[in-house]
Parts: C-alpha cells; structure tokens; sequence
C-alpha cells in the first residue's frame, strides 16, 4: 500500500472511536550510559476520545512534553504502542501523520521577515501536490488558499494578513501558529503550554478559542499546560503525570483534589470551587511564616 | 474562491506564478545591462559600440578564424567576457549559499565567509595544491573536490557548534564561526609560509579572493555545474521556508528533516568549494545580497533564493569591474572590494538592526 492510499483511508477517523489510543508506552532518551538511565515515560497507557481536550499536568520533568512529542512523532515510540484513529504510529510515515496531527509548538521565534499568511500557508506543506517541474513555485492551489482563509478566520487573525509575523504581540503570534496548525487540517491538535508567556486576557482569548475550535472543527485536542486552573476550567479531562508514570487520569473533579496534588507535587495546595463553573480551582495556602 | 486568490494576490503575500516571472524576468534584463555595463570598463576602454558585436562573433564561434582580430575584440573575448561571467556565476553561487546556509541555521547573519565554510574549502584546496595535486591552474578537477571536502567538514563543525543546545543564540554561532575560522586561517597561513615563495605569493592573492580569466572549456564546465548545483537547491526552495519554522514543526509537517539537512549540506559544500577553487575567499556576498533581496521581496525561498543569486552575480561582476579598474592597470583582488563593501553593512546589521531581526 502507498504512502498516498494510508493517508487517505487515515483520516477517515471514526467519529466515535478513541482517536488516540497509548498502550504500555515506555520512553527514554538515548544515552552513552545506554540502557542504566531511568524512563522518561514509564508504562503509560490510556486513550483520549474523539472530540475530547485532554489536559496534560504534571511537574517539570515529569515527562508532559516528551509524551505530547511522541503523540505526533518528533520521538519515536520507544516501548508500547501509540495508535492514532486505530493505526500504529510507526505504521504511519511522517508525512501521513502531518496530515492528521498538528502541533502548536510552546515557543516560535521566527527571525526572516515572514508574514502572517505565508507562515499559514506552509501549514498546507503536507497537503501540497509535487510539481518537480514548478519548482513548488505557484502550487498554493485554490483548495490550499481556501483552507488558509478558514483557519484565520477562524483564529481571528484576517486582519493581520500581511504583517510580519516578528511583528506580532505573543498572543497574536500564538493565535497564527494556531491557525497555521488548522490550515493542516488536522483531526488532532497538540498544544504545548498554549496560554505560557501570556497575559491573562490573550490566555482567556486562546483557551476560549481552543474549546471554540474544538466544537466548530469536530478537534480532538491534546494540550500540555504547567497550570493547573487551565486545564480544570478548559479541558475534558485531565491526565497527571509524576516522574514519566500515570499518577491519575479523569474529570477534573477526580484529579485536581488536593490528597492528588500533595502526591504529585509534593505540597499542600488550597482547592475550592470556581464561582461560575464549580470545577475545582487551585490556589496558593496563606503563607505560613 | 477567485476573490481571496485575487485579494492576496494583489496583497503580494501568496507568490504566484505571475509574481515569480515579472521579478526574475526583470532581474534577468537587469543582469544583462550589467554585465554589458562591465564589459565596457577595464585597463583598456572598450567602446559599448564594440561590446555587442564582440559577443555576437562569441556565438557566431567564429573568432579564431576571425580575419582581422582587433585589440580590442579580444581583449573582450578572451579575457573579459569569459572574466565577467565567472565573477556573475561566483558571486550569484555565493548569495545562493547564503541564503541556503541562513534558512538551515535559521540565522540572518549566515554566511559561507563568516561561518568559516569558505575557510574550510581553501584549507581542502591549499592542501592539495601543497602536495602538488593539481597545477596553479585553479580549475583542475581534483580541486574543487578537495574544497567540497574541507568545506564539508566545516560547515559539519559548525553545525554541531549549533546543536549543541537545541537554541544557539545567533551571537554564539558567528562567535564559533570567528573562531573556526581563526583555526583554519592558520591551517592556511602556515601552508603557505612552507611553499616556495613564487608558489606562496600566488596562493595568497588567490586567498584573497580573486577572478581571472578561465579558458572557455574550464568556464563551460564550471558553468553547467554551478547551474545544476542550483537547480537542485531551487527545487529545495519550499522546503528551506519550512526548515525556517524550526525543525521540530518542519518535522510536524511532514518535512524528514535529517535526510534534508544532509542533501543542503552537500550541496552548499559543493557550490562553496566550487567557488573557492576557482576564486578564493570572496567575503560577504553570502550575506548582504540576500539580506538586501530579502527586505525588498519577502522571505519566500522560491523566490528569494534565484532573486538573490541574479542580484549576488550582478553584485559581483560590478565589484570585479572596480577591482579591474580603480587602480589600473594594476588590479585589486575582488574580496577586499567585497569585504570593504559588506563588513561595514555586517556590522551595521550587529549593532543597529539587531532588534529587528536578532
């Protein structure tokens, strides 16, 4: 079968099925000591549905970003299975994944004087048709320009079309990269610290966004995030990790609890219920000394 | 549909086929005034009148049985259009490096002589001629082969300098650069101070970045292998503006980023030692062409990267011209014009744009 002929029955993703599906996944980076260096990821298993927001938590270290880069294939699966819409990750080429998972890395810097709408475009690279003659010049189809259009319309990001990218505020910049995610048009969406380095009207103004998206576009989205109102007030559900293992797994009412968190992180935290949405709400203790 | 296309279009953002032939066509007529421009001027003056019917008998192929071969007819045969033209080739092959080499680091500031790459490839190409492979004929195969491999194996260091820290502040790799390039410059210096000096002296003004005349078979296949060293790298164009995300999302979009790195390596060390076998060190050209054709139209590789070798040849044969010509008959070599012309601009880059683009 062809590389073309899997991507294509790919992302025919069945709609109720889980669309990620982790089984006994164990990671760890490749030393010169080989085989004495602990997991980074030690026997994960668990699966996030279709249309789901899966919230990543964890300490530093505990292995959130390792894990998000193995769900799209930047590192190789090291023990385990990871499928994606049912098919194994190593079954699938880079390419194919590109068009059914999208990442939102944490941080983009950008130093060529890029604009918004070319950086959205190359989000269509793993859609693009190969021309050798064209030399890729003018293979932007009517389709790829269509697709580019939705994503910033739908990231609200039309208005900045021909700005330099450089020359964008964080939160504008993190909403192009989203869209330049959506111009994949991916089924699957990763994020990485989305609303880090943010102020808290651009943290609202992306994680409204991403909930939007993921009820416009029938997303499932998987988002790492060091804080822990984020993802009670804005995901499914809510995976802890310590230390590379699964701590917990489930609504935010079953892990933000504070017995979990002292587990987790080792501290004593105050956690009560946010006014509007009732889901658990993590703040600071009064301090002792 | 038709209104978005055409919305960017006019927007100028979307490069479409009709964008990239009005700028490379016109870039094209402009390349052709210059280089008949550079005919014109040298230690002999040569009327514009004679430059077009000189060229024209060029491709007739009638000039050695020429009945009545004027002085002046052949001095721009023999001499300078085949001159003219390998600066236009080297300097065009030097702004593509450039470009290759900026979008691969993702580093403005990139440059085969800055980075110590060219440094590399004259180390391969003094070592050969030290051991007396191949003859002060710079064009001997085995030449441009050893600058491939000293080339190579820089940009290989400079490379891993790179990764070192999966982000290396754009100030530390021109820093290791410097450094590399210290390193290899003495590697050189001390070949020459063990040559003969009549051998020593000819290798210095080579290593300081000069043009001479080559005979037309040399200029030929120098020619198609520049052409098709560039061929090949325009058809990576789309990919370097990818690579230009980084290359954990280039990866994410399907972009097997290991096997592409090896093939722009190899290509960049191939033009660079090409180059440096033939004209020595010429400084800067890599970096201030594509700097100047990025600010004028965008940063889009398919286009940015033939734009900047037109304008990195146009570039080139112009500094040659004054080489040839400011202290005639006497001629300077062309990398101090170069190095007088981009260092200053290097600098004001490093110092007063850094906001901007650092």
């Amino acid at each position: 079968m062809t590389t073309h002929t899997i991507g294509r029955a790919s992302s025919l993703l069945a709609l109720d099925g889980p669309a990620i599906e982790v089984k006994g996944l164990s990671f760890r980076y490749y030393t010169m000591e080989g085989q004495g260096r602990k997991w980074t990821l030690d026997q994960l298993s668990f699966h996030v549905d279709a249309g789901e927001i899966l919230g990543i938590v964890g300490p530093n270290g505990s292995g959130k970003s390792s894990l998000l880069k193995i769900l799209s294939g930047l590192l190789p699966v090291g023990e385990g299975d990871v499928l994606l819409g049912g098919l194994s990750l190593q079954k699938r080429s880079q390419a194919d994944i590109a068009r059914l998972v999208a990442v939102v890395p944490q941080e983009y810097v950008q130093v060529f004087p890029f604009t918004v709408v070319e950086t959205v475009l190359m989000g269509r690279f793993p859609h693009r048709t190969v021309r050798w003659w064209s030399m890729g010049i003018g293979d932007e189809t009517a389709n790829d320009l269509a697709c580019a259009h939705q994503a910033m319309v739908d990231t609200d990001v039309v208005s900045l079309a021909d700005r330099l990218v450089s020359d964008l505020s964080g939160g504008e910049r993190q909403r192009v990269m989203i869209a330049r995610a959506l111009a994949q048009e991916p089924k699957i969406l990763l994020l990485d610290e989305p609303t880090a380095f943010l102020d808290i009207n651009h943290q609202i103004e992306i994680c409204s966004l991403i909930t939007r998206l993921r009820a416009e576009r029938r997303l499932t989205v998987v988002l790492v995030s060091h804080d822990l109102n984020v993802a009670s007030q804005y995901c499914d559900r809510v995976l802890m990790l310590k230390e590379g293992g699964l701590c917990r797994i489930g609504s935010p009412e079953e892990t933000i609890r504070p017995d979990v968190l002292r587990m987790v992180y080792g501290c004593d935290v105050v956690v009560d219920a946010h006014p509007q949405t009732g889901r658990p709400r993590v703040t600071m203790p009064m301090s002792t000394v | 549909m038709a209104h978005i296309v055409s919305s960017w279009a006019h927007a100028g953002s979307v490069l479409t086929v009709h964008r990239w032939i009005t700028v490379i066509g016109g870039l094209l007529l402009a390349c052709v005034a210059v280089l008949v421009l550079c005919l014109q001027f040298g230690a002999t003056s040569v009327n514009i009148g004679s430059v077009v019917p000189a060229i024209m008998h060029l491709f007739r192929g009638d000039l050695a049985g020429s009945p009545s071969p004027e002085t002046a007819e052949t001095i721009m045969v023999q001499i300078r259009f085949p001159r003219v033209l390998m600066g236009f080739l080297v300097g065009g092959s030097l702004a593509a490096v450039g470009v290759t080499l900026q979008a691969l680091l993702r580093n403005p500031l990139a440059d085969p002589y800055v980075l110590g790459v060219s440094s590399g490839s004259a180390l391969g190409v003094s070592l050969a001629i030290l051991f007396g492979i191949g003859s002060t004929f710079l064009l001997f195969p085995l030449l441009p082969l050893f600058g491939f491999a000293g080339g190579l194996l820089a940009l290989i260091l400079i490379y891993r300098l790179a990764q070192s820290k999966s982000r290396l502040p754009i100030h530390s790799l021109l820093l290791a650069g410097v450094i590399l390039n210290a390193i290899l410059t003495a590697f050189i210096m001390f070949i020459t101070s063990i040559m003969e000096p009549n051998r020593s002296a000819g290798l210095m003004a080579w290593l300081m970045g000069s043009l001479t005349a080559p005979g037309y078979p040399a200029l030929g296949i120098f020619s198609l292998y520049v052409l098709f060293v560039l061929a090949v790298l325009m058809h990576k164009a789309q990919l370097l503006n990818v690579l230009t995300l980084g290359e954990e999302t280039a990866r994410s979009l399907g972009v097997e980023t290991e096997g592409v790195k090896k093939h722009l390596f190899a290509l960049t060390a191939l033009l660079t030692g090409a180059i440096v076998s033939v004209s020595g060190m010429i400084g800067f050209v890599g970096m201030v062409v594509p700097h100047a054709v990025r600010l004028l139209i965008g940063s889009d590789h398919r286009l940015l990267l033939p734009a900047s070798a037109l304008v990195g040849g146009m570039f080139l044969a112009l500094a040659d011209t004054i080489a040839r010509t400011i202290m005639a008959p006497a001629e300077i070599p062309v990398g101090i014009v170069t190095a007088l012309v981009g260092g200053p601009f290097f600098l004001y880059l490093l110092l007063w744009r850094k906001d901007r683009m650092l």
